[in-house]
């Protein structure tokens, strides 16, 4: 069982290492603003057409650009959920979402999480799928992408009072990258099987003798870009588990593939627009070496099975299989699982609330770290910039100099941004987990008893502050309370990280950029890269433990307790 | 060395110029071409080049009637049949219009009970079968909907479907392996076989 995933875990590695460059090269003169020629006299008359201009912008102009946007987006949102009922493309005649869920799914996909409290097929119209989601899909996306770009502005430049324009940027990643790969990735998709039509939900009388009504929809379309984008909210309930959106092992190859593909790319992205490639590779070493060892994790654990059902007659040399579909098996379904928490995905192909006690620990953990393994598309590389300025302030108080990161000298201002960066999401993790074990309405939603229902809050939070999305999903999390922590944690994770961010990169363009001297510590070799590996994880390590201590940890002693 | 002190104001370089206006004109912009146009065309793509996989790979009779999905899995129950795995989906088994997983916890004494008495069901039906009952026949997928059991799952089943339609074992051994779908790289536990099109196969030898 191993072997199979280990060799799927090399041959995802080995693709994936193989799209970096090209990636990397597709990314970095968005980010930097050279367009290739051909495109330059369409990109300028669009940016016309529209009423917009690619004038550089400083850091709070592009805050608050990026705020508007992301409001309203919002607010638009909100507004399609509540309507639907009233809207075309609705063959099943689905009415207004509940205003708590909505408000909830709103924040949700805007904040790039796509936390999923309703069940699609039942609850979303084709039009809110498609012109609400999805699009929101792309924007949020796109948004993260922006603040990354921004950042690697803010090390390239020199003295200089703009970290680019925020409309141009979301324009021209949504067209020119985000766009034609969600085309090329949903026909694939449909033809492993992903469906892509508008018609109503089908029924008949199945070949078992029982009725069968089967969800129909526009699935490929917003599959494609719910993984592109690290997005993760499933057209229907199951998500990547239901063979309607993930059919074959190829299919889930390349929806995993697809999740890393662009936080990948933006490593050797932010190596060229710095101008010095050895550093996105250390980035993208530093998250490889993590993803493969929690990876490999979860698949020992899911491999080891659960010796309650195997002590009641069940063959336990499978694995743990409750939860999960025949062809992931533990070797895919264990892959996606570690894929996406560490990305800030959230799809899901097995349901992780069935995972062993450790096998759900790892994902819980992956998302726990601030999602900077590989990450969502763009918060994963800056939040793992604001990690390497993190790591070179330690190196320089250890050895007494002035730390600085490509020739960027370190200052308070910058520790200070980089410090609330780091510590928005613990806080709304832990104090929201606390405040919801407490209280009634918290209690309430809990679908599992013991160590395990604590989990299931604690895995809740954990999702939603880091925008991951994904779910212990027993946990009924569809009810005012829930709607409205979950919506504010999700919220607060995602623009008050930002809001710093860009304060950093605005702080970091303003500065001049130092050569390197024999003092410099290099920021591209094994030093380093263990370094960086180091601050990740004895912040994540120094916040969580003791939680999860008290949920996954307990769990499994009780488990194995009796054998 | 010159330090370079930081003045947050002096990053304003622009007058704050408005943002409602650019932010509404290409949030209509985009919820026009991502929201429509964009899986609109995927569609008609989708219709043109790979109709049979976008409508759902359905499965149809000699009539041309739907009778399911090669993709989507179907609670068998009859006793010349091959059953597929237990469904946690809402409201009846393998709900095409609800997915879902049970999404109960690995120690949830619920689970424990709930496989004590598939077990029990299996052994009863099973007569002949003394070893461990695989795992996947006891257990729920994640999406309710898994169209696949696993190998020894249907050679746990075979005897069974083999006695009920009084055809010899090794006939029906013989639809196992030509239904049979490898796991990648070889993987035992991966390999497959799909409930529905296995139970097709079976009609077919017992009307010819």
């Amino acid at each position: 069982m191993m072997t199979a995933f280990f060799w799927l875990l090399a041959l995802f590695m080995l693709l994936l290492t193989l799209s970096v460059r090209p990636m990397g090269a597709w990314l970095a003169p968005l980010a930097s603003g050279s367009l290739p020629s051909r495109w330059q006299a369409f990109d300028a008359a669009l940016l016309r057409r529209l009423g917009l201009n690619d004038a550089g912008m400083g850091w709070r102009d592009y805050t608050l650009a990026l705020l508007a946007f992301n409001v309203l987006g919002a607010v638009l949102l909100y507004g399609l959920q509540r309507l639907q009922g009233a809207l075309p493309f609705n063959p099943q005649q689905l009415g207004a979402v509940e205003a708590g869920s909505a408000f909830n799914t709103a924040v949700s996909f805007v904040a790039n999480t796509n936390w999923q409290g309703y069940a699609g097929e039942t609850t979303m119209s084709y039009l809110t799928q498609m012109a609400g989601l999805a699009v929101q899909n792309f924007l949020s996306a796109a948004t993260g992408i922006a603040v990354a770009f921004a950042l690697m502005r803010g090390f390239a430049r020199r003295e200089s009072g703009d970290i680019g324009n925020f409309w141009a940027d979301v324009l021209r990643i949504t067209l020119y990258l985000l766009l034609p790969l969600s085309i090329v990735l949903a026909l694939l998709l449909v033809s492993q099987g992903v469906l892509q039509n508008l018609s109503g939900y089908l029924g008949f009388e199945a070949l078992a003798g029982h009725g069968q009504t089967l969800a129909m929809g526009p699935v490929a379309s917003q599959e494609a870009i719910k993984l592109l984008g690290t997005n993760g909210g499933g057209f229907f309930n199951a998500n990547s588990a239901h063979p309607f959106e993930n059919p074959s092992e190829l299919s889930n190859l390349l929806q995993m593939l697809a999740i890393f593909l662009i936080p990948a790319g933006l490593c050797h992205a932010f190596g060229r627009v710095v101008g010095d490639r050895r550093q996105g590779w250390a980035i993208y070493i530093a998250m490889s070496v993590l993803f493969v060892v929690a990876a490999s994790a979860i698949a020992w654990f899911e491999a080891q099975g659960n010796p309650l059902l195997s002590a009641l007659g069940a063959d336990g040399g499978s694995g743990n299989l409750e939860g999960k579909d025949m062809r992931f098996g533990i070797a895919g379904s264990s892959l996606f699982a570690a894929v996406t928490t560490a990305a800030s995905c959230g799809a899901v192909n097995a349901m992780h609330d069935s995972f062993t006690a450790l096998g759900g620990m790892v994902p819980m953990l992956l998302m726990q770290l601030g999602e900077v393994v590989f990450g969502g598309v763009g918060s994963g590389l800056y939040g793992m910039l604001v990690f390497a300025v993190l790591a070179v302030f330690v190196a320089g108080l250890m050895v007494g100099r002035t730390p600085e990161y490509l020739g960027k000298k370190i200052e308070p201002f910058d520790m200070k941004m980089v410090a609330l960066t780091i510590l928005v999401t613990p806080l709304l993790v832990l104090a929201g987990t606390a405040v919801a074990v407490v209280v009634a309405p918290g209690l309430a939603g809990l679908a599992n008893p013991g160590a395990h229902g604590f989990s299931e809050v604690l895995y809740a939070f954990s999702s939603a502050a880091n925008n991951n999305g994904s779910a212990f999903a027993g946990l009924s999390a569809n009810t005012p309370f829930y709607n409205a922590m979950l919506g504010i944690a999700m919220w607060l994770g995602r623009f008050a990280v930002i809001v710093p961010v860009l304060a950093l990169a605005g702080s970091l363009a303003a500065k001049k950029r130092l050569s390197p001297t024999l003092g410099s510590m290099p920021t591209h070799d094994g030093l380093f890269i263990g370094l960086l590996i180091g601050s990740v994880l004895l912040v994540g390590a120094l916040t969580y433990l003791p939680a999860l201590a008290l949920g996954p940890v307990v769990e499994h002693l009780a488990i194995w307790a009796t054998h | 060395m010159a330090t370079t002190t930081y003045h947050p104001a002096a990053a304003v370089t622009l007058p704050r110029a408005a943002v409602l206006r650019p932010a509404l004109t290409l949030l209509l912009f985009f919820t026009l071409l991502l929201g429509l146009l964009y899986p609109l065309a995927v569609t008609g793509l989708a219709q043109l080049l790979l109709p049979a996989q976008a409508n759902g790979s359905l499965l149809r009779d000699t009539n041309g009637k739907v009778i399911g999905s090669a993709l989507i899995g179907q609670a068998f129950h009859g006793r010349g049949e091959f059953w597929s795995r237990p469904s946690a989906t809402a409201g009846n088994a393998y709900n095409g219009g609800a997915s879902g997983g049970s999404n109960q916890g690995p120690g949830n004494p619920a689970l424990q009970q709930a496989v004590a008495a598939r077990i029990a069901a299996l052994r009863a039906a099973h007569p002949g079968q003394h070893g461990p009952v695989p795992l996947d026949l006891v257990t729920t997928s994640g999406s309710g909907l898994d169209p696949h059991i696993s190998l020894a799952a249907a050679h746990y089943q075979a005897p069974r479907v083999a006695r009920e339609l009084k055809r010899p074992l090794a006939q029906v051994e013989a639809l196992i392996a030509a239904q049979r779908e490898q796991g990648w790289f070889g993987s035992a536990q991966q390999a497959r076989v799909n409930v529905l099109q296995l139970n097709l196969a079976l009609r077919r030898l017992a009307a010819g």
